[in-house]
């Protein structure tokens, strides 16, 4: 689970991370009201779940009150990556003398939640990874014992240089360690934690996403949730028991089993289509489940074909094809559906489905190709 | 011979008397894998099928020499109940359950690495040496013993590889789901090393997907250390960036984890990579001069 800018900021300034000061605002009359007129420079930034919000324009500078105004204006309402900017956060330009990133991330092969820092800070660490992964600083650490002071200060001092500065950062490290397991955080980031002329050190900007696996635990956390139109339909199938994620393509499919449901989908492009989404029902043969399965599939005005896609295991097919049978009978739709069936019982249940005079095939491949040439027709 | 488990395995099964639980150890004691025991905290004493009920994994063990568990219990229970296990002294844990908290493996991680305990999962189908045990969700009848070992990120997608194979006569010495998790137990390294060292296998199918680099090392692994041959496949390649495939671990983070990157450090490695699982069995073929 993503949440914005702002939001980690909160989360920073309740663990003592000093943040500086800042509004956040969803219309231009909200800024108007609430932004103080101080005189201070300011920053105002867009407040969407994507990266590279600098380069878009969703990052400005202003001087005076007026500009903070007219800046909100041009970001309210623009698009980022696909994504409508419904608030700006207005905060308190710091002077920076030297930019420095420091994050906490699930490190899969140390098994570890591991401790990224490096003085290439304000950029983005993906890029300093690549071009010169010797400027990342990386400590894993022991999850019985936590970070440990003189780990914090060590790594703190590598950045710095300077002892005092050093002890401040070490303090933000050690917070944001404490805040990200507090919370079950899957990656927190500072990025630029700054260091002023006056030899303070601040968090600027920050990023956090959770465990989605935890928030079973963390009811505060989740109640941060702000999702898309997309994400929403996404979180409503997950309710379901269905794992959906909507791509671009025509060639819609539904799947059992997540690693057969992304392959469903290579094979749909191995064969000259584009998939319309990635949709894995589970391991149940429950008719209400592929009756919603379908509503959700078909929800997709771009789907001009349906691949389903069933392996029997324990789950045997004809029991499937049960389900299947009881779910088509109650979708009413022109668009034309391939049934593949393999595994337990898939002679039983390709038999059953005869019935509903569907195109049925024993292979993956067969179904693809059939899927797309179905796909081809039903556009003319 | 096989790997991790064999006809000698004595298996506890803890969350015995969920419906998960109950449903699959009525299906792994029909495959004919020995479950000496189950344990459901307040129910001891009990007998579900024969299997004696025990409150504790320590008792289960005392009574019952176990060696293994698999594991059905709720995710917000799946790290104690890993920990009980290990902690027992059993040696080898595989957790079925999904959606455990992933600071939760990383907390368990290190306690059943001082303990000895091999752990496989969170969230995986389980393993299986065919003819001899069978341990998780698997759906036993369509392994057939042989001489090809296979891990694999993914469950269904493994059952379509493996009736494959059983059909195009390549049988199995040991199949490993090691399941959809960004941090888990046993990984592609330690099992490849096992299947390396195994006189019974002659090859191995790697089945990975997109997120993390654990393919990549994979391959270095495989090129540095492995006399056998391994075939791969890898699921994911028109996944998009940033979204979670149903698999918690499957995710293209900012560009790194793709099936692209994998695929070409699997050539690199001269590990022929399957365009369609289909194309597996022909692969191995060849691999192996069949």
């Amino acid at each position: 689970m993503k949440i914005h800018e702002y939001q980690a900021r909160n989360l920073f300034r309740k663990y003592g991370i000093p943040v500086p000061d800042a509004v956040v605002c969803h219309s231009v009359e909200e800024v108007e009201k609430n932004v103080p007129d101080d005189g201070k420079l300011k920053v105002v930034k867009a407040q969407v779940h994507a990266g590279g919000r600098g380069k878009a324009g969703g990052v400005k500078l202003a001087r005076t009150k007026a500009e903070v105004v007219e800046n909100a204006r041009q970001i309210l309402g623009m698009d980022i990556k696909g994504l409508t900017v419904e608030k700006v956060m207005v905060a308190d330009a710091v002077n920076i003398e030297k930019e420095f990133y420091v994050g906490l991330v699930n490190d899969r092969n140390s098994k570890s939640v591991t401790l990224m820092a490096s003085a290439e800070g304000g950029v983005e660490i993906e890029e300093v990874a690549k071009v010169s992964p010797e400027k990342i600083i990386k400590l894993a650490i022991d999850p019985l014992l936590g970070l440990m002071d003189f780990q914090a200060r060590a790594v703190a001092l590598q950045l710095f240089g300077e002892i005092m500065q050093a002890l401040a950062a070490a303090a933000i490290i050690k917070k944001l360690y404490k805040l990200y397991i507090d919370t079950d955080a899957s990656l927190a980031e500072i990025n630029p934690l700054v260091l002023t002329p006056e030899k303070e050190v601040w968090a600027i900007d920050g990023k956090m996403n959770f465990d989605d696996n935890a928030l079973f635990r963390q009811p505060e956390i989740l109640k941060m949730r702000e999702v898309s139109a997309n994400e929403q339909k996404e979180i409503d199938a997950n309710e379901k028991g269905l794992s959906y994620i909507k791509l671009d393509g025509n060639i819609g499919c539904m799947v059992n089993g997540a690693g057969l449901a992304m392959t469903t989908m290579d094979m749909i492009k191995l064969y000259g289509g584009e998939p319309a989404n990635f949709l894995d029902i589970g391991g149940s043969s429950n008719p209400k489940k592929v009756i919603e399965a379908m509503e959700i599939l078909l929800s997709d005005k771009n789907v001009t074909a349906v691949m389903i896609n069933i392996f029997g295991g324990i789950t045997r097919c004809d029991d499937v094809a049960r389900g299947l049978i009881a779910a088509l009978g109650q979708i009413k739709t022109e668009i034309p559906i391939v049934v593949r069936l393999s595994g337990t019982n898939a002679k039983e249940g390709l038999e059953l489905l005869k019935s509903t005079g569907l195109p049925t095939v024993n292979t993956m491949r067969e179904a693809a190709q059939k899927a797309i040439e179905l796909s081809k027709k039903s556009k003319v | 011979m096989s790997i991790l488990i064999n006809k000698d395995t004595k298996l506890i099964v803890q969350g015995i008397t969920g419906r998960d639980g109950g449903f699959h150890t009525m299906k792994m004691k029909e495959y004919g894998t020995s479950i000496v025991a189950g344990v459901s905290p307040g129910k001891g004493g009990r007998e579900i099928d024969g299997i004696p009920i025990f409150n504790t994994v320590e008792q289960a063990v005392k009574e019952t020499a176990a060696n293994a568990s698999v594991i059905f219990v709720p995710a917000p229970f799946a790290a104690d109940a890993i920990l009980e296990a290990s902690c027992a002294g059993v040696g080898l844990v595989v957790t079925i359950t999904e959606g455990v908290p992933v600071l939760d493996i990383i907390k368990v991680s290190p306690v059943a690495k001082r303990n000895g305990t091999k752990l496989i999962g969170p969230n995986c189908p389980g393993l299986i040496t065919p003819g001899e045990s069978l341990i998780g969700i698997l759906p036993g009848n369509i392994f057939k013993k042989g001489n090809i070992g296979l891990i694999s990120r993914s469950g269904t997608l493994t059952y379509e590889v493996v009736n494959m194979l059983t059909k195009n006569g390549l049988g199995q010495t040991t199949c490993v789901g090691i399941g959809g998790d960004p941090v888990a137990g046993l990984y592609f390294l330690e099992l490849l090393e096992m299947f390396e060292n195994d006189p019974d296998t002659d090859a191995v199918v790697l089945i990975g997907e997109i997120g993390g680099d654990a393919e990549e090392q994979a391959a270095k692994f495989i090129k540095e250390k492995m006399t056998k041959p391994v075939v791969a496949f890898i699921a994911g390649q028109t996944a998009p960036t940033g979204k979670r495939m149903g698999h918690a671990g499957a995710i293209i983070s900012s560009g790194s984890g793709t099936a692209e990157e994998k695929i070409k450090a699997l050539y690199q490695a001269n590990v022929p990579v399957a365009k369609e699982p289909l194309e597996i069995p022909g692969l191995l073929k060849k691999k192996l001069g069949l």
